[in-house]
């Protein structure tokens, strides 16, 4: 037996910089009223919605996630050329062939970075994060840059209410590297798993290519399954809901993000923790929802440096990941 | 195993507590959707609630039957 030489390991690894981009496009309940059978009223009850951005330029997905990738790039204070691994997590891409993460690696100006797409959905963020922090640790990157990007407006049928109202597009993204000491480490272990017996409740539909998902089950999945898994990450990181700072959950309806909040105080999370709401105007835009949300709650100043901060991701297939981070 | 009026005390509490509805208004001739206004999502919540108390499993199919308060308090009844 030939004995392999392996990396050096880390202590971990730290989030090191952040960026996010939206279409410019606002469309607000009241213009999906006049199209569709439904009323703003009827939207922010049932999801919490108010607007939403969605592509109307023709703007790529890989445009958006390149945008939001060199915005936390220049947040990392990083150059380019340090950057060795591009994981890009989306479930829209126009085409499975080729993937997302090269050539938005290539549009950043990334040289040739180990890059590949990561499908899981609207828990894409929380996985991406999950493995890069492992393969920083284990010395196999050092600094990866975690693209969370979707554009849902190709994927919805824009004349079904039950998903029309609720989707939208966006891009954001994140930079980790290694910790140089164990004090400083800035990402827990992830809590994640999947419930492919649940996979037929969120799909697109082969004859419109459209996506179709039911509400009642997903709903049903989503306020009693997924705060076990937030707690389960806490756990992990050796902490107890009491040390969370700010919970940002998958925007996936405002309803569920303050049951899933609702169950951490009950089990010993703050009131005043402070809990993402950027559905409101963002609306669900998957993958992109949580570093979208962390970017706007920096921006009003609901997170900062130092915080400690609840990540939950969860959607399709059906997949779920969670994990405690460091803000930087 | 508790009575059909246990059932819709419980019952009564669980929608206050989801919808915010006065106990007093939820009895068995009402409609879940039509009298007491309550959406479908809130029905999953007060099903989920109502598998916790009664020891019951209110499937989503199930739940789609249960148009009025008497309807969910029989299944429960028949189920538990």
């Amino acid at each position: 037996m030939t004995a392999f030489r392996l990396p050096a390991t880390t202590p971990g690894a730290r989030l090191l910089g952040l960026g996010s981009t939206q279409p410019a496009n606002v469309v607000t309940n009241d213009d999906l009223a006049k199209t569709m059978d439904t009323s703003d009223q009827w939207i922010r009850d049932r999801v919490g919605i108010q607007s939403r951005r969605v592509v109307g330029d023709g703007t790529l997905l890989v445009e958006m996630a390149a945008e939001a990738g060199e915005r936390a790039l220049k947040d990392s204070g990083l150059e380019p050329s340090e950057i060795d691994t591009v994981i890009f997590a989306s479930c829209t891409m126009p085409s499975p062939i080729p993937n997302g993460a090269a050539q938005t690696a290539d549009r950043i100006g990334i040289s040739a970075p180990a890059a590949f797409d990561l499908n899981a959905a609207c828990a894409g963020f929380s996985y991406g994060v999950g493995t890069a922090a492992g393969l920083i640790r284990s010395g196999s990157a050092r600094h990866v840059l975690v693209i969370g990007a979707e554009k849902l407006s190709d994927w919805i049928d824009w004349t079904d209410r039950s998903t029309a109202i609720i989707f939208a597009d966006g891009a954001g993204a994140a930079v980790l590297g290694p910790a140089p000491d164990e004090a400083s480490v800035g990402v827990g272990p992830v809590a994640w798993g999947s419930a492919g017996d649940l996979a037929p409740t969120i799909f697109i539909k082969p004859e419109n290519n459209a996506l179709f998902q039911e509400g009642q089950s997903v709903f049903r999945w989503a306020t009693t399954k997924i705060a076990p898994v937030a707690l389960r990450a806490i756990e992990l990181a050796g902490l107890t809901p009491a040390d969370i700072d700010v919970f940002v959950p998958h925007q996936a309806n405002l309803r569920i993000v303050e049951a899933i909040a609702k169950k951490l105080r009950k089990s010993g999370a703050r009131e005043d923790m402070r809990v993402a709401d950027d559905i409101i105007l963002s609306g669900n835009t998957s993958s992109a929802s949580i570093p979208l949300a962390l970017d706007h709650m920096r921006a009003d100043g609901r997170v900062a440096s130092g915080d400690t901060v609840l990540l939950v991701g969860f959607g399709a297939g059906l997949s779920y990941a969670g994990q405690v981070i460091t803000f930087p | 195993m508790a009575s059909n009026e246990e059932i819709l005390t419980g019952l009564a509490e669980i929608v206050e507590e989801v919808a915010g509805i006065d106990t007093a208004d939820v009895s068995t001739e009402k409609s879940f959707v039509d009298d007491l206004d309550i959406d479908s999502l809130s029905m999953v919540e007060i099903a989920v609630q109502a598998e916790d108390k009664f020891g019951v499993k209110i499937p989503d199919d199930q739940l789609a039957e249960l148009k009025t308060v008497g309807d969910a308090v029989d299944y429960i009844a028949k189920n538990q």
